[in-house]
């Protein structure tokens, strides 16, 4: 199953309200903690290799 | 002058005038190992019980003092097992199980290594290496006696070589001054900072990783600390940016900071600094230090083990870090996997290519290891902000969450290589068979009527046959198979090498790795295996 970039999130704008709140009240360093702690949460629950190396390309094609 | 560079733990070969510094040309000896540690040693035995002759020069008269590796995996024990050492090394050594991983000052998780029964050896026992060492070397004052070729030369320190296409010439000097002598082969196992590498202009190339540890083993007789692997993560106790817990024999504890880059390694290493992390780590504690040392590393190999006549062997050839305990433990594996090579091709029984797979299997070994070290380096000192940012994310995690505890890598612990797919390896025409081993394992022990399995394969190639029939012998170009018969298997034997199948024909090579396997026996494949095996398919 490759990674799936169509839309996916029954109502994205919730979504998106619920991570930034949840980073409510944290310093830079404690966001990035938190940051760390849900790619991981995530990557165990995606499990399939191949998807989370597709993630992994895809998410740093948008750095340098 | 020979000065000593280090102080001895055990003066076991104390320097004695040989024939050779007497000989009006120079002795030619089939092979001469320069280096009388592990390596070098069990290199000798190996050779030595085959009838090879060997001579041992080492530039000290002993082993040097201090624990150094202390963890001594089943592999290494089978293999010094095999030489008539690993018994005395078992009845010493501490068997361990449990560990402890913390951060700050909470417990993440423990693991059990889970031992499994059935096997002679445990997954590990902690040993300082002096004892280790001083077992081999025991072990070869007995085969002496019984007549094996084998020769220690202390204070013998090789001062140059010059390789030839079918030989080398040693120069090399004594308290008496210098002599000459000429080698066959000569093994390099003159460890991570090798001369001889230095003689020849080889490579050793690889990663520095910029940290010290300073090593404090400590006495202490206290029922608080059990037989267990303690492992800190940025401790409470703010002794080290690491901190390793572990037992000994003789109520010693290593303990093992991580203490940065930039350190002065005299001040670090005086006694009352010493004994501040020990304090600030075990308030309350009495202890005396029984050894003290900081220490540096790098993962790194040479890009070729085998340069004609000359063969590196352990630290020589190949380093790493020491969270895993590969070094040692990988360096037998390459005694165990040259010993026999080298007796084929000394005896004409296999062509000279036999020995460039010496390379293409342990380079295979070194590689394995040095990437499992490298990635437990990186997860223990993490090098950059955001390295270190997700370390702590699985550390947080492992405690709440099982998943992130497979995440925790404070050292993967040393098991050997399989020679999956490599040129020796046959065939897998044992259909259900167990993947643990299937053609370029180590066999795994198992229980047999008298004993363990291990114990009976013998130091030739061996025919296991499991319920099925097959004759005694076979010979083979010169070669001789012998066949050990199991029959009306059970329990662990069919887990290990029957699975589904109901017979099994293991091809078995003196180093205890499977060549081939089949569900029964095919005169034409197993000699055609054996071919394969030695390098002549």
């Amino acid at each position: 199953m490759p990674l799936n970039t169509q839309p996916n999130l029954a109502k994205p704008d919730d979504f998106y309200a619920q991570l930034i709140a949840t980073h409510d009240g944290l310093s830079e360093d404690e966001s990035a903690s938190l940051n760390a702690r849900l790619i991981l949460l995530l990557a165990n629950h995606i499990g399939d290799p191949a998807v989370l190396q597709e993630a992994l390309n895809t998410a740093r094609a948008g750095a340098a | 002058m020979i000065q000593d560079r280090y102080q001895l733990a055990f003066k076991l070969y104390p320097y004695a005038r040989s024939a050779d510094q007497d000989a009006a040309q120079p002795v030619r000896h089939p092979v001469v190992i320069m280096g009388g540690g592990p390596i070098g040693v069990a290199t000798a035995l190996d050779l030595g019980l085959q009838g090879i002759p060997v001579v041992v020069l080492d530039d000290h008269e002993g082993i040097g003092q201090g624990s150094r590796a202390i963890c001594f995996a089943k592999r290494c024990l089978e293999i010094a097992d095999r030489y008539g050492a690993g018994e005395a090394m078992l009845d010493k050594g501490v068997v361990w199980n449990l560990g402890k991983v913390f951060h700050d000052d909470r417990k993440v998780f423990e693991f059990n290594l889970l031992p499994e029964d059935g096997h002679k050896f445990p997954a590990f026992i902690n040993l300082q290496q002096p004892y280790f060492e001083k077992f081999l070397v025991d072990r070869v004052r007995q085969a002496q006696a019984d007549g094996a070729p084998i020769e220690l030369r202390g204070k013998n320190r090789v001062d140059s070589v010059e390789t030839h296409d079918d030989h080398v010439v040693l120069n090399i000097t004594t308290p008496d001054g210098p002599y000459t002598i000429e080698a066959d082969w000569l093994i390099g196992a003159d460890g991570a900072s090798s001369p001889l590498r230095g003689m020849m202009g080889l490579d050793f190339d690889g990663r520095v990783f910029e940290d010290s540890f300073l090593i404090a083993d400590i006495k202490m007789d206290n029922e608080d600390f059990p037989t267990e692997r303690w492992f800190w993560f940025e401790p409470h106790f703010k002794s080290g940016a690491s901190t390793l817990l572990h037992k000994q024999p003789d109520g010693v504890w290593r303990v093992d900071f991580q203490i940065g880059w930039d350190v002065d390694r005299k001040h670090e290493l005086q006694e009352e600094n010493v004994r501040a992390r020990l304090d600030a780590m075990l308030p309350g504690v009495s202890y005396d230090i029984v050894w003290t040392s900081i220490y540096t590393f790098q993962c790194r190999r040479m890009k070729q083990f085998r340069h004609g006549r000359v063969i590196f062997a352990g630290d020589a050839a190949h380093q790493v870090s020491p969270f895993g305990a590969r070094g040692a433990n990988s360096g037998m594996q390459d005694v165990d996997n040259l010993g026999w090579k080298l007796g084929l091709v000394i005896g004409g029984k296999a062509p000279d290519a036999l020995l460039d797979s010496y390379h293409e299997e342990r380079a295979f070994g070194a590689d394995e290891n040095i990437l499992n070290s490298t990635r437990s380096t990186d997860f223990i000192t993490p090098k950059s902000k955001v390295s270190h940012v997700f370390r702590n994310a699985v550390l947080d995690l492992a405690e709440h969450h099982a998943f992130a505890r497979p995440l925790v890598n404070s050292g993967r612990l040393s098991v050997p290589c399989v020679y999956d797919g490599l040129s020796l390896t046959g065939e897998d025409a044992l259909p259900g068979g167990p993947a643990r081993s299937r053609p370029g394992s180590p066999c795994p022990d198992a229980p047999v009527p008298d004993g363990f399995l291990l114990g009976k394969l013998g130091g030739g190639f061996t025919l296991l046959t499991l319920n099925v029939d097959a004759p005694d012998t076979l010979d083979e170009g010169g070669i001789t198979i012998k066949r050990l018969a199991l029959s009306d298997v059970s329990g662990r034997l069919v887990e290990r090498y029957l699975g589904d199948a109901q017979s099994a024909v293991y091809l078995i090579r003196p180093d205890q790795h499977v060549v081939a396997r089949w569900d029964r026996f095919d005169d034409a494949a197993v000699r055609a295996a054996l071919r394969r095996a030695t390098a002549k398919g």
